[in-house]
């Protein structure tokens, strides 16, 4: 192992380095482009607002500079840590997002781990008997899945679960336990009735996912030359497929399950909306509209962020999962 | 040696693949016997049924094949209609198989250790450190320079004739019975190719194992093999022992194989082919298989030939098989 630490430590160096420029091309795009919409101020400001106001208030949050004026002081808050002020809430905007950052994660990961948790003994079904009738079932499902609205389902979920059997609550995000110094809706039995629509919205385009993922993948190492030399050396199917086919088909699985935590983070947005969930995403549609400019690049910076950890932990993943992955060959 | 019973006999077997396009007898009418220590070869083309062979030996046909009838007595006990969890305790310990390309036979993602102590496990009782113990022993018996380091590598940290060792040291574990090696050393260029040969005639040797030695390379099994069953088109065509058969093929088919084989007193003429090409394995000529490609082909070739025996030892499919006086080579 401790030949392998060395590349570990360069690769994650130079993968920061390679952060730092992705992220002040993503501010430099994102501020000229919100700066290309429009004014907030023509939002924030009432329109009986006498002239002297208006100007007052436009020199304040420093909008009468050119953008690469105002990009430049940015860039100089930025690396003392500060993002900015919300110009519609007056907080800071990093302030602000976090507040709503543990309800979208909570969310985030338990969309995850339901789409795992059904999506890959079903795929696994599914890719075993490929001819079966429940093996046929789940696929026709997966698609179903695919190809429905995501707000549609969302909607369909309240309309049953909320309103026709009234089980569950139809939006909002509960009460929070406390665990550990930790607060989330994950603790407490009510914050759970509140997580698990949404949770489940935002799961099942995940799980077809997996589902069709996990089934390609079995039905393409399963013909391999390894698996059967493993049953030829006599061992129990239950050893062949949990380790020998398993552990291969966990490399494409792992990579594409890295990139979709990333876009459940980064697009809860509808669901958010449809169950009122107080998260990020809610936030920052609240933002477009009234295009709040620092917690737009705020929430983009957070996000961007999160890609490349999550990127980071997949290619670190991959060397512990596949041998013949060295970090030092995978491009950064 | 042909007196004591046969480790293996096979037994008219036939084994077909249902596909969308038709039924594949890719195995069709095939008997032979191996006995203990022996070495048997069985040579044919892509396609020819000789893994297909093989595999329903070890009961690893895969829908949508399926061994439609004959029998496979290993040790007087069918194999053929055998229940999987039976099957699976004769699987890598009474009998063992050695795949085609040691690229692809080995799990990339598991340690060597794994694999050879998982095989132990399979099939005995006995600790980690005793498995891993014997697996030590096992690389080393192949040829395995410092085992104990090599037990912790992983697969693409080997050459392709380390990972066939680690293979052949797989199959070696339960000293079983009898190995099926399906062509293992086709993908190995010729040098790591002798030496894999000349271990594994030993190993065989010292234990007294039997082997079925598949390959599509008369030259192999011309240094190797004690008897050699020459399949085409899913039938064994003729059978015998090694030297006869290369010195004095009956069959026009075998005839044609050995006059392909590149030999030193033939230099600068052209190599002889047997000409047009194999056929469909959907649409087999009907009666004799052969009968399309060979030069001999006569009105009665339309009908399938019965097993002959045109001298002692030797049997043969062919309604029309060549003289003794015949000289093998054509030209």
């Amino acid at each position: 192992m401790a030949d392998r630490l060395l590349p570990m430590t360069v690769f994650i160096i130079r993968r920061l380095l390679q952060s730092v420029l992705v992220l002040a091309i993503m501010t430099v795009i994102v501020f000229a482009g919100v700066y290309a919409i429009g004014n907030p101020i023509d939002i924030l400001i009432s329109p009986d607002a006498t002239q002297a106001e208006r100007e007052r208030a436009i020199a304040d949050l420093g909008l009468d500079q050119p953008w690469y004026v105002q990009y430049w002081v940015f860039l100089g808050n930025l690396l003392q840590g500060d993002l900015g002020r919300s110009f519609v809430f007056n907080e800071p905007a990093i302030q602000l997002l976090l507040q709503r950052m543990p309800a979208t994660l909570e969310l985030a990961a338990a969309a995850m781990l339901i789409s795992l948790v059904i999506g890959i003994p079903l795929g696994m079904w599914a890719g075993l008997r490929p001819h079966g009738i429940a093996g046929k079932t789940i696929m026709s499902g997966s698609i179903l899945g695919f190809s429905l609205p995501n707000f549609w389902q969302g909607m369909m979920l309240i309309m049953i679960f909320a309103v026709i059997l009234g089980w569950l609550p139809s939006g909002g995000r509960g009460e929070l336990g406390s665990f550990m110094g930790i607060e989330s809706s994950l603790f407490s039995l009510d914050g759970w009735s509140h997580l698990i629509l949404p949770a489940t919205n935002l799961a099942l385009f995940k799980t077809s996912l997996v589902i069709r993922l996990t089934r390609a993948s079995i039905q393409e190492t399963i013909n391999l030359d390894y698996v059967k030399f493993a049953r030829a050396k006599g061992l129990s199917p239950r050893r062949v497929i949990f380790v020998h086919v398993l552990k291969n088909i966990m490399i494409p699985l792992v990579t594409i399950i890295g990139l979709e935590l990333g876009s459940v983070i980064a697009f809860a947005v509808v669901t958010e909306t449809v169950f009122a969930w107080p998260g990020m995403g809610k936030l920052i549609i609240d933002s477009i509209f009234v295009l709040d400019r620092p917690v737009i690049v705020a929430y983009l910076i957070i996000i961007v962020m999160m890609f490349i950890t999550i990127n980071l932990v997949v290619d670190i993943l991959y060397s512990i999962l596949d041998p013949r992955v060295r970090l030092a060959d995978i491009k950064a | 040696m042909a007196d004591d019973p046969p480790i293996l006999s096979v037994d008219r077997l036939h084994t077909h693949f249902f596909t969308k396009a038709g039924v594949v007898k890719s195995v069709d009418d095939v008997s032979f016997d191996v006995h203990a220590g022996e070495i048997l070869g069985l040579v044919g083309e892509s396609g020819s049924g000789k893994s297909v062979t093989g595999f329903s030996i070890m009961g690893l046909v895969d829908p949508p094949g399926r061994v439609v009838s004959g029998s496979v007595r290993f040790k007087g006990e069918e194999l053929v209609g055998l229940p999987e969890r039976a099957m699976r305790r004769l699987r890598g310990r009474r009998i063992a198989m050695i795949f085609q390309d040691p690229m692809m036979t080995l799990n990339p993602v598991l340690r060597i250790d794994t694999q050879m102590i998982e095989t132990l496990r399979a099939h005995e009782p006995i600790s980690e450190d005793a498995a891993r113990a014997r697996a030590r022993d096992a690389l080393g018996q192949v040829g395995i320079p410092s085992p104990d380091e090599r037990l912790k590598a992983y697969p693409h940290q080997f050459s392709g004739g380390m990972r066939q060792r680690v293979a052949i040291a797989i199959a070696l574990l339960h000293r079983p019975d009898l190995i099926v090696a399906d062509e293992p050393t086709t993908a190995l260029d010729v040098t790591i190719q002798a030496q894999i040969l000349f271990e594994v005639q030993k190993l065989v040797a010292e234990q007294r194992t039997a082997l079925i030695w598949i390959t599509h390379d008369l030259s192999v099994i011309a240094g190797l093999a004690d008897r050699v069953c020459v399949m085409y088109a899913g039938r064994v065509v003729e059978a015998g022992t090694v030297a006869d058969v290369i010195d004095r093929p009956v069959h026009p088919y075998t005839r044609g194989l050995i006059g392909s084989v590149p030999a030193r007193n033939r230099r600068g003429v052209p190599l002889a082919q047997i000409p047009g090409m194999a056929p469909s394995p959907l649409a087999l000529p009907e009666g004799c298989a052969f009968r399309t490609r060979c030069p001999d082909a006569a009105e009665i070739c339309r009908t399938t030939p019965g097993i002959t025996e045109p001298m002692p030892g030797r049997q043969t499919r062919c309604h029309r098989p060549l003289a003794n006086a015949e000289a093998a080579l054509p030209g």
